[in-house]
């Protein structure tokens, strides 16, 4: 009788990307998110009799940037096949796909789990339209009828199906997040899981350790975040184990993550569901992709996040989790790049992004670092100003919420609100005299060898000064009034 | 009974008025019409309105051009904005598109006036336009006959002098058969020529639309207005557009004429043959160099033809299911019974028939054997033309092997295919065909006479029809309608 | 008589895959027409086409694309003005079940 443990998973991961495109893959109608029910439809993306779909350039060339990205090889010739199954919110009972000349195959992508960096390949890259969106009436199981909006149908796709590479669940989310990097730095995807525009299937088989054969697979689809993946992974990576080593044998199908529940649920096929009768697109001519076209945009790709985060570590000496969380997005490694460059302490700022700016943002995307109210040179200024002693570090946070709250900047606030640091000895010490004066029991214990009570004076200076002392002059100020040691 | 640059000469004459030309054209289809059926829709207020807005333009110096003012008749397969386009069919009865086609715009710009829609073979699919859902249409040169398909409304509502021109469409030879039982001008555009944007697609591959006129210059004038690239049409093409109307003074001496030696095969009409044969002199008397030619795998078009057509009529076809638009069935509980009561009720045998067919051939399994074999052979098919044009500038046989049949004479639907054995290979190699009167059998229906050209040649074939035409009584015989 | 190209259960698997409900008659009907039409289609088999490559445009073009601008649309009353069912702004259809 086998053992659990000595089966290891093989997954595989289908990603679909909305891609960033003004108008849908083959119609003008707009790809905005959230308008009014069948308010962004044309007669092209309702499948009228009579129309014709026309190929967006831009949704091609995204798509061409991110196979390169991902070190793909861009077929010299693709093209669109039709899918068909019939489905209502699919106007034209087939969905314009790409399935025998897909635009572009046979990449990788490099994910580093454990301190281990691995290769995981990607089988293909190719360009689809998207399906409307339904809405039943209660549950699906006892709706009596269905309603369909048609504002997604036609809205561009490009999936990204890697090959059986992955070989943990964590490595699954690893991978999911790395692509996920990816394609917001390439600008192509704005990666918003909630809204849809980044879905992710799973594709699970187990198999004896040491064996390269591969086993029955599961698809588990349904995955809208990291801990989605992971967990559903994994969930049934595990089932598949019970059931083998209980005897049982795997059925190919297609499952449904329940997030709430944390399991996954099989949803009912037959087979012929599947004949999908793919055929060349008659209404669209091919594409070929000419060596010039793909190297002109190979010269516009940006720097990834891999390679920029390497740079972090051994351009600004970060340690890699501060390099990893900040090239997490491309906005927010340019807003860094920005504030270093004007106060070069790359550890410093990295620190104040990190803690105090990613507090206050909501996110770290284009849209929440281009909102921020503090620009990264007014970070940087805020910086020097400690380190040039006119506020102390404690005074700099509160500074840094109030730049947040009104998009001042640092010296505004501090000459308004007279913040600046006291680090005269003789205004000092006349504050440090009273403090000792009207506080005679700390100074008591300080005699009695309590040497907290030097802190407890600190923060009664500070308190008198409201923060604006030099904490450093005011701790060599007492130090010179108290007695000395016992 | 004019034709179409006789009408324009006498609107700028100012012998005839736009508005009096549509009165006397409705007046003629309500007379007419309910013993030929060529229309399904007939357009009259809308027709009236161009017309004012024709005869304003005509008097005030400034017509659109050669079509302005001029009443013409649609295939109920292209969209009309605002006009129910029905494609013969049940499952489309209730359909009003909320756009136009590219063509139909380009006839609204051109000036040209709509008088209506014509009856079709539901979806385009058929040979004899009694596969329409709605009524067969009559040949008007014997009622008892059919006046070819799937475009055998306009070819008649051309024949019989109830438009001065139309619009058809050709998947397998539908503009190009039905011209020649109704003894008219009948050109299916080169693929790409013609944007199909807004035709209701059958075989996207394969169709194109194109103009039916009772004279040559008459089909080279729409052809004009219609012509060339439609950025909503990914498979127009940008090759420019010629001048057709110039060409056809161009004559035919010295052209070389290919008579392919497999369209004229065991079986067919020998008054058609003899016919084909004659007119193959008259070119040759014209200064035309005729030469046989080969195109040896004719035999298998057909076969090609009835897996691609279907093939693709299935997937397009696919749309239609009670959800967006047209015929939904009464009564389904669920989406499935839904789904299959309104395909079922919503489509005649003939389009079940091929969206069988054409399921199959791409069904699992079978998809190499049938549809990617008929794609090799259609290749083949496609050498045979080119082989052909490296030696002759156009082709000349017979548009289809026999005259108008009868009604309800073709029961079996493989006959029914037969009907189109020399029109579909010009439809597989994308090539244009035109359709011309070449002569009459005894009892007097009309023989077509059918010449192929190169991709985009279509200035060849219209001056070489029209040389023929100068020359041939054919074009000016009438039928006669009480 | 050959062997019937088609059996009644491919015919009934390929209208269920067409969503084409056919009575029993019909079925019968269709097999019978089918199988003729796929008899003469047969002779495609005599020919040799393995060093043929498929042709699915006679006319051969590449790369046509649009650019990615944002065209207007089609007022939704319009777009519902064709819809056999509807409610508020949404198409209506019966309920779904999964086969
Ligand atoms: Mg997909
Ligand atoms: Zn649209």
């Amino acid at each position: 009788m086998s053992r659990a443990a000595d089966y290891e998973d093989v997954i595989g991961l289908e990603v679909h990307a909305q891609l960033l495109t003004r108008s849908k893959m083959f119609c003008g109608c707009p790809t905005t998110f959230g308008g009014a029910p069948n308010s962004q439809t044309c007669p092209i993306c309702q499948g009228m009799p009579g129309v014709l779909p026309v190929i967006n350039r831009r949704a091609v060339e995204f798509a061409m940037r991110t196979a390169l990205a991902l070190h793909c090889t861009i077929n010299s010739g693709c093209r669109f096949a039709r899918k068909h199954y019939y489905y209502p919110d699919m106007p034209k009972n087939y969905q314009i796909s790409q399935y025998e000349e897909p635009l572009a195959v046979e990449g990788w992508l490099e994910i580093e789990v454990g301190g281990q960096v691995k290769r995981i390949g990607i089988q293909r890259v190719h360009l689809e339209e998207d399906v409307g969106k339904l809405v039943h009436e209660g549950t699906l199981e006892t709706a009596r009828a269905s309603l369909v909006d048609f504002n997604r149908s036609g809205v561009p796709l490009m999936e990204i199906v890697s090959k059986p590479d992955i070989r943990s669940p964590e490595e699954a989310a690893v991978y999911f997040k790395a692509l996920r990097a990816i394609l917001i730095y390439l600008g192509v995807c704005d990666g918003n899981m909630e809204e849809g525009s980044l879905r992710c299937d799973t594709n699970v088989s187990i198999r004896p350790r040491g064996s390269s054969e591969l086993g029955t697979k599961v698809e588990v689809k349904n995955l809208n975040s990291f801990k989605n993946v992971q967990q559903a992974t994994a969930y049934e990576g595990e089932r598949q184990r019970m059931a083998i080593t209980s005897g049982q044998t795997i059925v190919q199908e297609t499952r449904l993550w329940e997030a709430d529940r944390s399991y996954t649920l099989s949803m009912r096929s037959k087979e012929y569901a599947h004949d999908y009768r793919y055929f060349p697109e008659p209404d669209l001519v091919p594409l070929k992709v000419e060596q010039r076209w793909a190297d002109q945009l190979r010269t516009t790709l940006p720097e990834l996040p891999v390679e920029r985060q390497r740079r972090f570590v051994s351009q600004y000496g970060l340690p890699a989790y501060d390099a990893d969380l900040l090239t997490q997005s491309r906005a927010l490694a340019d807003y860094y790049e920005a504030a270093v460059r004007e106060y070069p302490k790359p550890k410093v700022v990295s620190n104040w992004v990190m803690s105090e700016l990613l507090r206050e943002l909501l996110g770290d995307d284009e849209a929440a670092i281009s909102k921020s109210p503090i620009p990264p040179r007014n970070l940087a200024r805020l910086l020097a100003l400690i380190e040039d002693g006119t506020i102390s570090g404690k005074i700099a946070k509160d500074v840094f919420e109030k730049m947040y709250r009104s998009g001042e900047d640092a010296e505004t606030i501090v000459r308004r609100e007279g913040l600046v640091q006291v680090a005269d000895a003789g205004a000092l010490g006349a504050v440090v005299g009273q403090v000792l004066a009207s506080n005679p029991g700390a100074v008591e214990d300080w005699k009695k060898g309590k040497k907290q009570s030097l802190g407890f004076l600190v923060g009664q200076v500070m308190k008198a000064t409201q923060g604006k002392a030099n904490p450093a002059l005011v701790n060599q100020l007492l130090l010179e009034r108290l007695p000395k040691e016992p | 009974m004019a034709t179409i640059a006789e009408l324009g000469i006498r609107y700028r004459s100012g012998e005839a008025t736009p508005t009096g030309v549509v009165r006397a054209y409705l007046e003629r289809i309500e007379a007419l019409n309910p013993q030929v059926r060529a229309y399904f829709t007939v357009t009259r207020d809308t027709a009236l309105a161009q017309a004012e807005a024709a005869e304003k333009r005509l008097k005030a110096g400034a017509p659109l051009g050669l079509l302005d003012g001029i009443p013409l008749a649609i295939k109920d397969v292209i969209c009309t904005k605002g006009i129910r386009t029905a494609c013969g069919s049940k499952i489309l009865e209730p359909f009003v598109p909320p756009y136009d086609a590219t063509v139909i715009a380009r006839l609204g710009a051109a000036g040209a006036i709509i008088l209506g829609k014509t009856n079709m073979d539901e979806f385009a699919m058929g040979s004899s336009t009694e596969n329409s859902a709605f009524f067969p249409t009559r040949n008007p040169w014997d009622l008892g006959r059919v006046p070819g398909g799937s475009s055998g409304g306009s070819a008649a509502a051309v024949a019989a002098d109830l438009a001065l021109g139309a619009l058809g469409s050709d998947t397998g030879g539908s503009i190009r058969q039905p011209a020649a039982f109704c003894g008219t001008v009948g050109l299916k555009p080169t693929y790409g020529r013609v944007s199909r944007y807004g035709l209701v697609a059958f075989a996207s591959s394969l169709d194109q639309i194109g103009p039916f006129a009772r004279d040559v210059r008459g089909a080279a004038l729409i052809l004009q207005a219609i012509a060339g690239h439609d950025p909503l049409d990914s498979t127009s093409t940008e090759v420019p557009v010629p001048d057709y109307t110039a060409a056809l003074g161009r004559g035919i001496e010295g052209l070389r004429v290919g008579v392919p030696a497999e369209y004229f095969i065991e079986g067919m009409d020998p008054e058609v043959e003899a016919a084909v044969r004659a007119a193959i002199d008259v070119l040759k008397g014209l200064g035309a160099r005729t030469e046989k030619v080969s195109l040896p795998h004719t035999d298998y078009a057909l076969a090609a033809y009835y897996l691609i057509a279907p093939a693709e009529a299935s997937s397009n076809l696919a749309r239609y299911d009670g959800v967006k638009y047209g015929y939904r069935a009464a009564g389904g509980k669920d989406l499935i019974q839904m789904y299959g009561r309104t395909r079922a009720e919503g489509f005649g045998a003939e389009v079940k028939r091929r969206i069988m067919l054409g399921t199959y051939a791409l069904s699992a399994g079978y998809y190499e054997a049938y549809y990617g074999k008929a794609q090799r052979v259609r290749t083949l098919v496609r050498r045979d033309f080119q082989q052909a044009f490296e030696r002759v500038d156009l082709l000349v046989c017979p548009t289809a092997p026999s005259v108008a049949f009868k009604l309800g004479d073709k029961e079996d639907p493989l006959q029914m295919y037969l009907c189109d054995v020399f029109t579909i290979p010009v439809n597989l190699a994308g090539l244009p065909g035109l359709s011309l009167p070449g002569g009459f059998t005894a009892t007097g229906l009309p023989i077509g006479l059918q010449l192929i050209g190169k991709p985009f040649d279509e200035a060849t074939l219209l001056s070489a029809a029209y040389a023929y035409e100068q020359v041939t009584p054919w074009h000016t015989r009438a039928p006669e309608l009480a | 008589m050959a062997e019937p190209k088609i059996t009644l259960a491919e015919v009934e698997h390929v209208a269920r895959l067409a969503r084409l409900d056919l009575s029993e008659p019909e079925k019968k009907r269709m097999r019978f027409q089918l199988d003729a039409i796929l008899t003469y289609i047969d002779k495609l088999r005599r020919l040799d086409t393995d060093d043929v490559e498929p042709t699915s445009h006679a006319i051969p073009m590449v790369n046509v694309m649009r650019e990615d601008e944002v065209r207007p649309c089609l007022p939704t009353e319009e777009m519902l003005a064709n819809a056999p069912e509807r409610e508020g702004d949404f198409v209506r259809v019966p309920r779904i079940i999964e086969e």
